[in-house]
């Protein structure tokens, strides 16, 4: 049975990525063509021509005024998956036509809705809105992840892996050795992880990005919406600086990490990575810094989960673990996840 | 789900407001979803005594 939960939105695409050119990418094992019509708009539609299977996105298949071409046999399609052309022949059979697929532009992202397009409500996206908003100013990339997307979940809801897996980058002493609180909202399916340092070493992802250079007040808040989108909201400021009782918080630096976490397939995923932050804000320098960083830092994750994928594959059936305090999130997000999938979560040990 | 300050203990407290401390999160989410059984209450802190209200 698949882990990947259908009837969902799943992050296909940066925005910037579709343009009125043809754009092929995997979503939980669909392979669906994108492009930008000459109304701005992006549309999905399957990636098979429904003739022969031929991949819309490959050539010859050529887009000639919002209408795809096949380069096998000259099927032709509208944007709205219609076929409106067949080889040699007048009738176009009725049912010649691409599933298409109800997607949402929003906050940078392109959203695709997998499962029941009836089932599809843009109003339940979850936002990041730093990734557009004028007071910030992001950086953003996507690394191919050779592990099933549930490893990666189980990364992110645990940042005490930072201390040693991205040690020298974003990880510190602290934040292995600092106690987690964790929250689920049950009707909202979201679950939080927050992990607030009062006094934690500055590791150089944001003392070269901010310039303090002395301890640090280090806040850790996640907020998880499965299956795709995960944010976690950093706050660093000086050691005993905290927010004015008001909320207001000008003297901290406030850094909006945000994930996607799409299936490709059940054994790959697509990592999307986005940091925002509202300081330095036209700093060309901070921003290429932040980008690399945050870049090698993906990277060091695709790398042992790579790795770790390979294992468990080969272990697939009963593998046991061992869960401990700091897995209380992680284990939280797999509850949801199988809840959402429809099926039960591999049982874990302690 | 709170880590109890300087211990290796996790303090689960469900929706209903009953809380109880593991020290195995396996548990302690298996006992958070079994709601409501073995849910019981939270013992309320006791209540200070308020302090008497100054007249300005």
């Amino acid at each position: 049975m698949t882990s990947i939960p259908r009837d969902q939105w799943y992050v296909a695409a940066y925005g910037r990525e579709i343009g009125p050119a043809l754009f092929s990418r995997t979503v939980c094992g669909e392979s669906i063509l994108f492009w930008r019509t000459a109304s701005g708009r992006v549309t999905a539609v399957a990636d098979r021509c429904v003739h022969r299977r031929f991949p819309l996105s490959e050539l010859p298949t050529r887009l000639v005024d919002d209408q795809v071409v096949c380069g096998y046999h000259g099927f032709t399609y509208g944007a709205d998956g219609r076929c409106v052309a067949v080889p040699g022949q007048t009738r176009v059979p009725r049912t010649a036509r691409l599933s298409t697929y109800p997607v949402v532009e929003q906050d940078s992202f392109v959203w695709v809705w997998i499962g029941d397009p009836v089932l599809a409500d843009g109003t339940t996206i979850p936002r990041a809105p730093w990734l557009t908003a004028p007071d910030y100013t992001t950086v953003s990339g996507m690394e191919p992840l050779a592990a099933r997307f549930g490893l990666l979940v189980d990364n992110l809801l645990d940042l005490s892996h930072e201390t040693y897996l991205h040690g020298g980058y974003i990880g510190t002493p602290e934040v292995a050795s600092t106690p987690i609180t964790t929250e689920v909202d049950e009707a909202a399916g979201i679950v939080y992880v927050s992990r607030r340092m009062a006094d934690a070493a500055c590791p150089p992802f944001y003392s070269r990005s901010t310039g303090l250079t002395g301890r640090i007040t280090r806040w850790q808040d996640i907020e998880y919406a499965p299956p795709c989108l995960y944010k976690l909201h950093s706050r660093i400021a000086p050691v005993g600086c905290l927010p004015d009782p008001d909320g207001t918080d000008l003297d901290a630096f406030h850094v909006e990490v945000v994930y996607a976490i799409t299936p490709e397939t059940e054994h790959t995923t697509h990592d999307f990575w986005a940091v925002a932050r509202d300081f330095a804000l036209d700093d060309e320098e901070v921003s290429a810094f932040l980008a690399e960083s945050n870049r090698t830092v993906v990277l060091q994750d695709v790398a042992a989960l790579d790795v770790l994928e390979r294992v468990v594959a080969s272990e697939e059936d009963g593998y046991q673990e061992l869960s401990i305090n700091i897995d209380t999130g992680g284990l939280a997000a797999r509850r949801i996840l199988a809840r959402l999938a429809g099926g039960r979560v591999h049982q874990v040990t302690s | 789900m709170h880590w109890v300050p300087g211990s290796d203990r996790l303090r689960a407290v469900c929706h209903c407001s009953a809380a109880r401390d593991f020290e195995d999160p396996v548990a302690l989410w298996d006992w958070l979803l079994a709601h409501p059984s073995g849910h019981r209450p939270a013992v309320p802190e006791p209540t200070p005594v308020p302090a008497a209200a100054g007249v300005s």
